[in-house]
């Protein structure tokens, strides 16, 4: 094998600048999510020849005409067995302007929780719709989970455009009804593609079949759009702390953690719990020590004075939230075990966790635009309900609507630690 | 490779790109949300380059006080001894606590079986979730990454295992924002994967960029070997060379560490890490296809290995 045959000044120059992206594909049963997805791995040169032969061996096996690049994706023996996908997987591929972290959720069983999972740490969620069947019920449940959790880029990929011969009247019809329905949602920065995953077309490159599309392919606006890094340092300063650093010999005390929102710098003053402050001395990083910091920064926080703070402390700006032991929420429910009105339980936000109890279910919301269920006694997987939640101790919470990922958590069951339910504080959607 | 990880904290030989960056600041995120939620953790350390990443991401992560994880090195008997060297020169440098759990041991006590293959790799297995048990570990963190085969695309970064260490995917919980839940039921552990978003070029690029020094056979060398479907193995006591299999001198370097006895070298001129990581961006291969005989055996052999207990 010989080496030095790349351009290595300009390989390691582009990696330099290389920003990452994180999404997720959701789609209904059968619109060829699988085959978008190994085709996005394969045209962006993410698969190698080892796997490619798998495929290539396992697709002549069940007679497939060509080259199945579903089997690129569908992980588990269960899993291929059956012709199913069980979980969320993760995939990762690369251009020369970004990488990508890709959520591949599945779209037939539980696909609230699923969704819900994969959307959390996305910047962009791509749908999947077939161009035979249109935009379908669960289409609708999908952009619903994208508005819930204020996704701001939504790609609509209308597959299998070539199984209605490439008809530019059908993909207009699909495109008025989809952008309809986002704009009643709230969604804004949709766009909609025509492709075939099957074909290759408007994926990564762009066919020559649809001369009507003159719109980016799905990987040109992977590769363009607007990474929302901005947005959470406009924010005031959010510190949750996770563990405190102490070393004797050089009496070090640091808190360590990840900047939720907000920027902060040395000689910043900083806002405690019960009403006290206290100035930022040192700000030390796997970087050394640095000037300042901002969102999504894990660093450790030295400050001026000697106070006793604990993992779950929180250090705020000076627009610090208050610390309440009752809220609103909008909750997602996980597993199959039922949660009922009043039932003890933990909750899990930031470094937080404390016990707690959902105390009114107010109403599990209908995403399919009937009626809501008011009322409820509880609500079950895949629900989403808006309730009210008590603590046992404070908790400083913070809207969902307006600060993003700050204001979510989990509740836990109390004895086995399982994860119940997503939280947003707010009530969301309505 | 000279450069040392002796100043964990400040000196770095290249800025990180954006993505690096994110991907660190994440992993030491994750790795004090362990320090924060569990009691006693054992960091899985092998030698090979991932173990050392997570090993020194954790030292970034809690700089200037010690690790507070052991370091615990489940021993097959077959490993490079450049590798061991690697691992006992790193302790001392650093003053890591390590604990080795030593499959031999579980062999001359009659609790395990050599195979006919003589692979000792799936053996590892069992002397690992004793030795959590014993020690009480309540989390044990681990190197594995999605990109690295199709059954860890499925894995959490917290992943719960009962007592006897099974992964069973559809029990697995879901992952949302950055809220890692560590409950468990007693007895239960959590394995803690804190790079599971890495890739092997991501890996590569924080190596190259952080000065981490790694074994030396992860760098070309000259080597006896023989070739076995297509993979140069090192000739020894468990079974090679056979038959019509001719001990050779090639110049190779690994792309994975593991068990001598199943892991394969590839022809390589690449001695710095920059051309390494230019070797992997024009291979053909991915790292397990070009390396391991293990995960040959079948189409599932990972997922098969990791319900048992294996990470």
């Amino acid at each position: 094998m010989t080496t030095a045959t790349l351009p290595t000044d300009s390989a390691t120059e582009k990696l330099a600048q290389r920003e990452t992206l994180r999404l997720c594909t959701a789609g209904s049963v059968d619109d060829g999510k699988s085959t978008f997805v190994g085709r996005l791995l394969h045209d962006t040169k993410s698969v190698l020849a080892d796997q490619l032969a798998s495929v290539e061996r396992t697709s002549a096996d069940r007679g497939f005409d060509g080259l199945d690049l579903s089997l690129l994706v569908d992980g588990l023996r269960a899993e291929r067995e059956q012709g199913i996908t069980i979980d969320v997987a993760y995939r990762y591929f690369a251009t020369d302007k970004r990488t990508f972290i890709l959520a591949d959720t599945p779209g037939h069983v539980q696909y609230t929780r699923n969704t819900v999972t994969g959307v959390s740490t996305s910047q962009v969620v791509v749908l999947l719709i077939d161009a035979r069947h249109g935009v379908v019920e669960q289409t609708r449940r999908h952009l619903t989970v994208a508005a819930l959790l204020g996704v701001r880029s939504v790609i609509l990929a209308v597959n299998k455009i070539d199984l209605v011969d490439y008809d530019e009247a059908v993909f207009r019809g699909i495109e008025s009804e989809f952008t309809a329905l986002a704009d009643g949602l709230g969604v804004t920065g949709v766009n909609v593609v025509p492709i075939s995953a099957l074909r290759g077309d408007n994926v990564v490159d762009r066919g020559e079949n649809t001369p009507w599309y003159d719109g980016p392919t799905v990987l040109e606006i992977l590769e363009s759009v607007e990474v929302q890094r901005g947005r959470a340092h406009e924010l005031g300063f959010r510190f949750p702390i996770q563990y405190v650093i102490r070393e004797h010999a050089t009496d070090y005390r640091g808190y360590a953690g990840r900047i939720d929102a907000g920027e902060i710098a040395v000689g910043d003053t900083v806002h405690l719990p019960e009403g006290r402050t206290t100035t930022v001395t040192h700000i030390d990083s796997s970087d050394g020590g640095l000037g300042s910091a901002g969102a999504g920064e894990s660093v450790v926080l030295r400050l001026a004075d000697d106070i006793d703070l604990i993992r779950g402390d929180l250090i705020a700006g000076e627009d610090r939230p208050e610390a309440v032991r009752s809220f609103e929420a909008t909750v997602v429910g996980l597993t199959d075990k039922a949660l009922k009105t009043g039932k003890a339980l933990k909750v899990r936000y930031g470094t937080q966790l404390v016990r707690g109890r959902v105390t009114a279910v107010e109403r599990i919301l209908d995403i399919d635009g009937a009626a809501d269920v008011e009322d409820p006694e509880g609500f079950g997987l895949n629900d989403i309900a808006h309730v009210r939640i008590d603590v046992a101790s404070e908790l400083n919470v913070e809207p969902y609507a307006a600060r993003g990922a700050v204001g979510s958590f989990l509740l836990v069951d109390q004895s086995d630690g399982d994860t119940l339910a997503a939280g947003l504080v707010g009530h969301r959607l309505r | 490779m000279t450069l040392s990880i002796d100043t964990p904290d400040t000196t770095n030989t290249r800025e990180l790109s954006p993505h690096l960056k994110d991907l660190e600041n994440e992993s030491i995120h994750i790795l004090r949300e362990v320090a924060g939620q569990f009691d006693k953790v054992g960091l899985l350390f092998s030698g090979g380059k991932d173990s050392v990443v997570v090993y020194e991401l954790a030292r970034r992560a809690f700089a200037p006080a010690t690790v507070p994880f052991e370091l615990l090195h489940v021993d097959t008997g077959h490993n490079f001894p450049e590798v061991l060297k690697f691992r006992d020169d790193l302790v001392e440098r650093t003053g890591a606590r390590l604990r080795v759990a030593k499959v031999q041991d579980w062999i001359d006590r009659g609790d395990l079986t050599e195979r006919p293959d003589g692979t000792r790799n799936p053996l590892q297995t069992v002397p690992l979730v004793e030795t959590i048990n014993e020690q009480g570990y309540d989390a044990v963190l681990g190197g594995a990454r999605r990109d690295e085969e199709r059954a860890r695309a499925k894995e959490r970064v917290f992943s719960v295992r009962d007592s006897f260490g099974g992964w069973d995917p559809r029990r697995q919980r879901p992952e949302l924002w950055s809220l890692y839940n560590g409950g468990h039921l007693p007895g239960e552990n959590i394995r803690v994967f804190p790079i599971s978003n890495w890739t092997e070029a991501d890996i590569w690029e924080y190596i190259g960029a952080r000065g981490i020094e790694l074994p030396p056979i992860y760098f070309a060398h000259d080597r006896e070997v023989f070739e076995r479907d297509g993979m140069w193995l090192t000739p020894g006591e468990w079974g090679g060379p056979g038959k019509g299999e001719e001990i050779v001198t090639r110049h190779v370097r690994y792309r994975t560490v593991g068990d001598m006895s199943c892991t394969g070298a590839v022809l390589s001129d690449a001695t710095t890490i920059d051309q390494v990581i230019e070797e992997i961006a024009s291979s053909t291969l991915t790292e397990r296809g070009a390396t391991r005989a293990d995960d040959r055996l079948s189409e599932s052999a990972m997922e098969d290995r990791k319900k048992e207990g294996y990470f």
